[in-house]
């Protein structure tokens, strides 16, 4: 099908970024600012949606910013893949725009207006990455999702927030200037264009040592998808207020990264030219490697925001993987749990920052029994818990499933191996949590009349983790996005 | 004025009003502030329609005085040197608003001197962006290098000294292009630029053009303060009075970068500039260690404006080193780069400006909270900041990737490496300030924000200069492609 030329996609990523005026202008009504911020939410999962029939007959929307270098326009195009990611992001900006509203209240954070608006600002480049046609397009958006979050992870403005920044700044900005930006030159100047084309743009251009090269720079380059060994700043990063957290590093900022690691491996390099330099192993260990030893630090844990940090790392590397697997079924399940991971863990970080706005409990150790007093909080934990571990009936089953059958069918054992213990790891540092709060025995001389947290953080928490569980009933729309998005 | 010499004007009517500046001035100040201003506003118009004219029509040539060359002077604009005129004029315009608040407090009763010396020194910049003959280049570059002695001395402390050392150099580097001219003049009996580039590759000296095109370009190098020359920029421009140096930090460099290249496009052919590779080849080493070198020392400076003076060291040694990559990309590169560093290095400096103005010192204790106390201000830095950084979509973005895929295709790792180096180290360098004027002092813990400090942004005469400033670096890097396509690429020699 032929693209059809569309002002809509420019639309959707231009709603967020000039709504961040109204937002800056209408500081002295709080009340009138986040009417804006959920409006502004409201329109753009309207437009995202509004392009999603088309996407789904197998069409996509072009549209062409400035011409800027030889063959190398600033163009978006909405195709399959990443129509996936911007329904999520948009999707789950939504809750995190309602959520936002009942934690940043109840704590009576500092400068809101700053945090909604630079909020606004990151979902305009998240949409930006997920509607990029092609290399360039995607890295300058890239760039800004890294820089208009600075000031939400530097939000508190304390000594462990300016060190924290420097720390994200430094992989997040190091590693896309040092690996990413001289990668996507050599790329251009072997292929003469850097546009998404499935199957790749490298064919027959390289050799097998240059693709290596482009491989690891890029795997390390885009480093928010948190490969070892430069996943620090995550961790760091999670002094960020709680729905920073969820949304930014559970969902936006890390999809970002994983999101261009599926572009460059699908679209640039190409799964068959990767698979015939024999590349696939590179992506699998480094994936495999970061999963296990994520995973076990995770268990070492005992901040909840750090152990979510440790598992988000962990899943990013599931996603990865399958990417790097480069057979049918593994980049599928790759493509899925991007999704999949996303509905799970904003849900996790939802309940996190639940329980911190009603008992200012940070530490597992000191949520013993809180869920008799906090249930629905707690079962919301709970369910995203076995999403993200991958037990039926939630919507990381079916992911997780496809990976594993992509490792059996590609005859990878040891992947397989990997898959599993990861799993149980996963189940290990999570069913703790909930055994704890519901069966153990409060302290002695526990603050008694802990209640829920307010409405406004209590029912996003319950319709995102409600969405896992509909994502593993109604998986058909995603499914079929994801083999569009693999379709040679 | 008849309309093909609508060029000349662009000149003239500048250093008529320095006249006029100095005569009017020196009695009733609110005469100054006008003259200059529409003088450059008519610069800056008269050449946008030069540009538009030699685009669609052209290369202009126009003889002073009806004195048909090689005797007279010859006039060349060419989209290149048009498009020139149209950076200085602009950028001149610019930063003249903030000149004139700085200079009003800090030379009280000296504005109508200064701005005489202004004038002459843009009219200068002027004049070395059209002139086609290789002498009367050398005549404007001392016009407009003995106007930046005058404009530099004026400043407080120790700026005499640093004007001094200023002249010193400079002066040798003129003796050096003089004599690269002379050796010209000698071999080819002509000064016309287009009648050498005719005459000397008939001529079969090879080590005699060698030795003139070595002289003017070392010349012309110690002027823009390549690496190692370099040593007497970052004092003149430290010391001289802000509102010099807001207009001289973005062009004074820039121009004579332009004069490297015009030389060796239309005196010289590039085939004779570029034939020994090992001349070609250290010229790039130099070129990245001025880079990583320029990087290095501004990291180890205390005040804001002396780090700029640092980073200008580093981004002369982009452009050169851009040029002698001797490939399409790289030229391309280094002549966008041209463009886009006079608007960063004007945008960073109408900050420095403004907040000198404000509180009179840019050290970088002083900048502590100033987000705070600043807000538009900061965030103009900020996007100034990025394009030095080179994020997308401002222009510093895209001059960096013509050079560095230059220094792909030439295989100039050392480049390469260099240029992404400098990156990272900018990087730094403008985060660190960014995250001190964030923060603020954070000894006693407090959020910034509780600590008593008024908003006190600078007055609207520097800040809408500067907001328009940072807005161009979007607007120029989103019209990257239109900019090579209709004026760069013209100036590519076919097979280079």
């Amino acid at each position: 099908m032929t693209p059809i030329v569309s002002i809509w996609p420019l639309a959707a990523i231009l709603v967020s970024l000039l709504g961040a005026l109204p937002i800056l202008l209408s500081a002295r009504q709080p009340n009138l600012r986040e009417s804006w911020t959920i409006l502004i939410a409201l329109a753009k999962l309207s437009i995202v949606a509004s392009l999603l029939p088309g996407v789904l007959q197998g069409g996509s929307y072009v549209f062409t910013i400035a011409e800027v270098l030889p063959n190398v326009p600033i163009e978006l195009r909405v195709d399959a893949l990443g129509m996936i990611f911007a329904l999520v992001a948009s999707c789950l900006w939504l809750f995190t725009s309602i959520y936002s509203i009942g934690y940043m209240r109840a704590l009576n954070e500092h400068a809101q207006t700053r945090y909604f608006a630079s909020f606004a600002v990151a979902i305009s480049a998240t949409l930006g990455v997920a509607f990029a046609g092609n290399l360039l397009t995607m890295y300058l958006f890239y760039e800004m999702l890294s820089l208009s979050t600075y000031p939400l992870v530097t939000h508190e403005q304390n000594a462990e927030a300016r060190a924290s920044g420097r720390k994200y700044l430094t992989y997040i900005l190091g590693t896309s200037i040092g690996f990413a930006l001289p990668a996507m030159l050599m790329t251009y100047a072997v292929a003469g264009t850097l546009d998404f084309t499935a199957g790749g743009i490298l064919a027959g251009k390289a050799s097998p040592e240059l693709l290596g090269l482009l491989l690891v720079l890029f795997l390390f380059g885009f480093a928010k998808a948190g490969l070892m060994p430069f996943h620090g700043w995550l961790p760091a990063a999670m002094v960020a207020p709680t729905p920073v957290s969820s949304f930014l590093h559970g969902v936006a900022v890390v999809k970002a990264g994983v999101f261009a690691i599926f572009r460059v491996v699908f679209h640039i390099l190409g799964p068959e030219t990767l698979q015939a330099a024999n590349l696939s192993t590179i992506i699998t260990t480094l994936a495999s490697v970061t999963l296990i030893v994520a995973s076990l630090i995770a268990l070492t844990q005992d901040s909840m925001k750090r152990r979510l940090a440790y598992s988000t790392i962990g899943q990013l590397s599931y996603m990865v993987l399958g990417a790097g697997m480069l057979s049918a079924v593994g980049m599928l399940g790759g493509v899925m749990h991007l999704a999949m991971h996303a509905f799970g863990k904003i849900t996790l970080f939802f309940c996190a920052g639940a329980i911190y706005v009603a008992s200012k409990k940070k530490y597992i150790s000191q949520m013993d029994g809180l869920g008799r007093q906090m249930p629905i909080t707690f079962a919301a934990f709970f369910l995203g818990a076995m999403s993200i571990i991958g037990l039926p009936p939630l919507g990381g089953f079916i992911s997780k499933w496809n990976l594993v059958l992509g490792a059996v069918d590609g005859g990878q054992l040891m992947l397989l191996l990997v898959l599993l213990t990861s799993s149980l790891l996963n189940a290990a540092y999570f069913l703790p949590v909930v055994y704890r709060a519901f069966f153990a025995e409060p302290p002695a001389g526990a603050v008694v009349g802990i209640k829920e947290a307010p409405l406004f953080c209590l029912v996003p928490l319950c319709l995102t983790a409600f969405g896992s569980l509909l994502l593993f009933f109604f998986h058909d729309p995603l499914l079929r996005l994801a083999q569009l998005a693999l379709a040679p | 004025m008849t309309a093909s010499s609508l060029h000349l004007f662009v000149l003239v009517v500048p250093l008529l009003s320095a006249l006029a500046v100095n005569l009017l001035g020196r009695n009733s100040r609110q005469w100054i502030a006008p003259l200059v201003l529409g003088s450059l506003t008519f610069s800056v118009f008269a050449s946008l329609i030069v540009l538009v004219r030699v685009i669609n029509q052209g290369t202009l040539r126009y003889t002073v005085g009806n004195w048909q060359p090689p005797f007279g002077i010859e006039l060349v604009v060419d989209p290149l040197s048009a498009l020139m005129m149209v950076l200085i004029a602009v950028v001149a315009l610019l930063a003249s608003f903030s000149s004139l608040k700085s200079v009003e407090q800090e030379l009280p009763g000296r504005e109508h001197l200064f701005f005489t010396l202004y004038l002459i020194l843009i009219a200068g910049l002027f004049g070395l962006v059209l002139t086609g003959d290789a002498f009367n280049l050398y005549v404007l570059l001392e016009i407009t290098s003995i106007t930046s002695y005058g404009l530099i001395a004026m400043g407080r402390g120790r700026a005499a000294l640093s004007s001094f050392n200023y002249i010193i150099m400079g002066s040798i580097g003129a003796c050096f292009y003089l004599l690269g001219v002379g050796y010209i003049y000698i071999l080819t009996g002509t000064l016309n630029m287009a009648d050498i580039a005719r005459i000397l590759p008939t001529l079969n000296a090879p080590v005699a053009t060698a030795t003139a095109i070595s002289f003017s370009l070392v010349g012309l190098w110690i002027k823009m303060a390549f690496f190692p020359l370099h040593t007497w920029l970052p004092n003149a421009y430290g010391h001289a009075p802000t509102g010099a140096t807001t207009m001289m930090a973005p062009l004074m460099t820039k121009v004579t970068v332009y004069l490297m290249v015009r030389v060796i496009l239309s005196m010289y052919t590039p085939e004779q500039v570029f034939t020994h590779a090992w001349i070609t080849s250290s010229v790039v080493w130099a070129a990245a260690l001025a880079i990583i070198c320029g990087s290095a020392m501004a990291l180890a400076q205390k005040d804001l404006r002396r780090m700029l003076t640092y980073v200008i060291v580093a981004e002369v040694g982009y452009m050169v080193g851009g040029v002698f990559l001797a490939n399409a990309n790289g030229l391309t590169g280094s002549i966008l780069h041209i463009v886009n560093d006079a608007l960063m290095t004007l945008c960073l400096f109408l900050v420095v400006a403004a907040i000198i103005y404000r509180q009179g010192s840019v050290s970088l204790v002083s900048l502590q909270g100033i987000f705070h106390r600043m807000p538009v201000t900061m965030a103009a830095f900020t996007l100034g900041a990025f394009a030095m950084i080179g994020v997308p979509p401002t222009c510093g973005f895209f001059s960096k990737w013509y050079l560095i895929l230059g220094g792909v295709e030439a295989g100039r790792w050392e480049f390469v490496i260099a240029l992404v180096i400098s990156s990272l180290v900018n990087a730094v360098l403008f985060f660190r300030i960014i995250e001190l004027a964030y923060f603020g002092s954070l000894a006693d813990g407090e959020h910034h924000e509780h600590a008593a400090s008024e908003r006190h942004e600078a007055p609207w005469w520097m800040l809408k200069p500067l907001v328009l400033t940072a807005i161009l670096l979007i607007v120029v890097g989103l019209s990257t492609g239109p900019l090579v396509d209709n004026v760069i690429r013209l100036m590519i020699p076919v097979g280079f």
